[in-house]
């Protein structure tokens, strides 16, 4: 999309976009810490629409992190697909848990079933719904830096 | 410069968090377990089940134990050693946890060979070939009878024995008494009806002695 040369666009060292891109790579941070939580200490094991989360979320962490240490406004960039394919699945899941789709639909093999109502935090949580609302965030925060990387 | 510090301090207080809780839920949950192993003492051991070691011993490991399973495999001759080593001090008893598919019909062979008297020299033939039969994408139990061919046994008895209701149902007392103890992976572990809380041999080995030296004090 953008055409931007990327060395140009840092806003210079820890530019603008440093705050909200650390506020996205905080939540990508304790979205992952907590999906460990769960899955490890826990014992909940992770159906298969919580691995592929788990794929788009885990590497956020790295990717976003190594942004803010390097000041690299391209982070943001590279963040965005991720992001973005995680947010789907996390809708998805969502749909599935609620019954909206009809779960035949996914191959839930081993693991737990992704329409699990066990797949609740706190009682009424659902972790899909976790998921969905940490993804937006990390977007909408994405979106802002991204912004500002340009300005 | 102090940015950089806040992704580590996040970083740090995150992992913190992490572990803390862990520690916290890891000790819930094993005075909840150990909860369940008081309030259902009964479940752990059945006159069914096959004894290894001195029947009357005053420390019995009740192991829950998956033929397919190999973290098993891997447990079972240092399991043998602690029983062997204690001089008749302690019993291993065996329930069933089968958790894989296909480790019904191993159960069922083992059991078979049991009604024969070989029940240790089959578990150990189908433990040894377990690499085998027991592939978690293609488990092939039946397999085991070609491990069990000069052991000296009547296969055509043993075929109709493995079919019996009998052991079907004793199966089926060791998987509600395994769903009863909340044992959920194998090899799950009790001595003298404490759960066995951090997994591990050496782990196992302490209990063992903690309670062999509690039988020793009158």
């Amino acid at each position: 999309m953008s055409t931007e040369q990327p060395t140009d666009q840092l806003g210079g060292h820890f530019g603008r976009f440093w705050a909200p891109l650390f506020l996205a790579w905080l939540i990508a941070l304790l979205a992952t810490a907590g999906a460990l939580f769960l899955g490890e200490v826990m014992g909940m094991t992770p159906c298969v629409l919580c691995w592929y989360q788990r794929i788009a979320m885990f590497p956020l962490v790295v990717v976003l992190g190594l942004g803010l240490l390097e000041a690299d406004g391209r982070s943001v960039r590279y963040a965005m697909p991720l992001a973005a394919a995680g947010w789907a699945i996390a809708l998805y899941h969502c749909l599935v848990f609620w019954g909206l789709v009809t779960e035949a639909l996914v191959p839930c093999g081993k693991g737990g079933s992704c329409a699990d109502a066990e797949m609740q935090i706190v009682g009424f949580v659902p972790i899909p719904l976790l998921s969905v609302a940490a993804f937006t965030m990390i977007l909408v925060l994405l979106w802002v830096s991204k912004k500002e990387v340009k300005t | 410069m102090n940015k950089k510090w806040l992704v580590v301090g996040a970083v740090a207080a995150v992992v913190l968090a992490f572990v803390g809780g862990a520690l916290v839920f890891k000790d819930r949950s094993a005075q909840e377990v150990k909860q369940v192993a008081q309030n259902n003492n009964e479940a752990l051991v059945r006159a069914h089940a096959p004894v290894f070691g001195n029947p009357a011993a005053k420390v019995t490991i009740v192991e829950f134990f998956d033929p397919s399973c190999e973290t098993c495999r891997a447990f079972y001759p240092l399991v043998k050693r602690i029983v062997n080593a204690s001089f008749g001090q302690v019993r291993l008893v065996v329930r069933y946890a089968p958790l894989h598919k296909g480790s019904d019909t191993a159960i069922q062979i083992l059991e078979a060979a049991r009604l024969q008297g070989k029940y240790w020299e089959a578990l150990e033939r189908a433990l040894v070939d377990q690499p085998r039969w027991a592939a978690h994408h293609n488990p092939q139990p039946a397999l085991i009878w070609d491990s069990l061919t000069d052991l000296g046994l009547d296969m055509a008895k043993a075929r109709a024995d493995a079919a019996s209701p009998a052991i079907a149902q004793a199966l089926r007392q060791d998987i509600a008494d395994m769903q009863a103890l909340q044992v959920k992976q194998t090899p799950g572990f009790f001595v003298n009806g404490t759960p066995l809380r951090d997994f591990g041999e050496a782990q196992l080995k302490a209990l063992v002695d903690q309670e062999v030296a509690k039988a020793r004090v009158p």
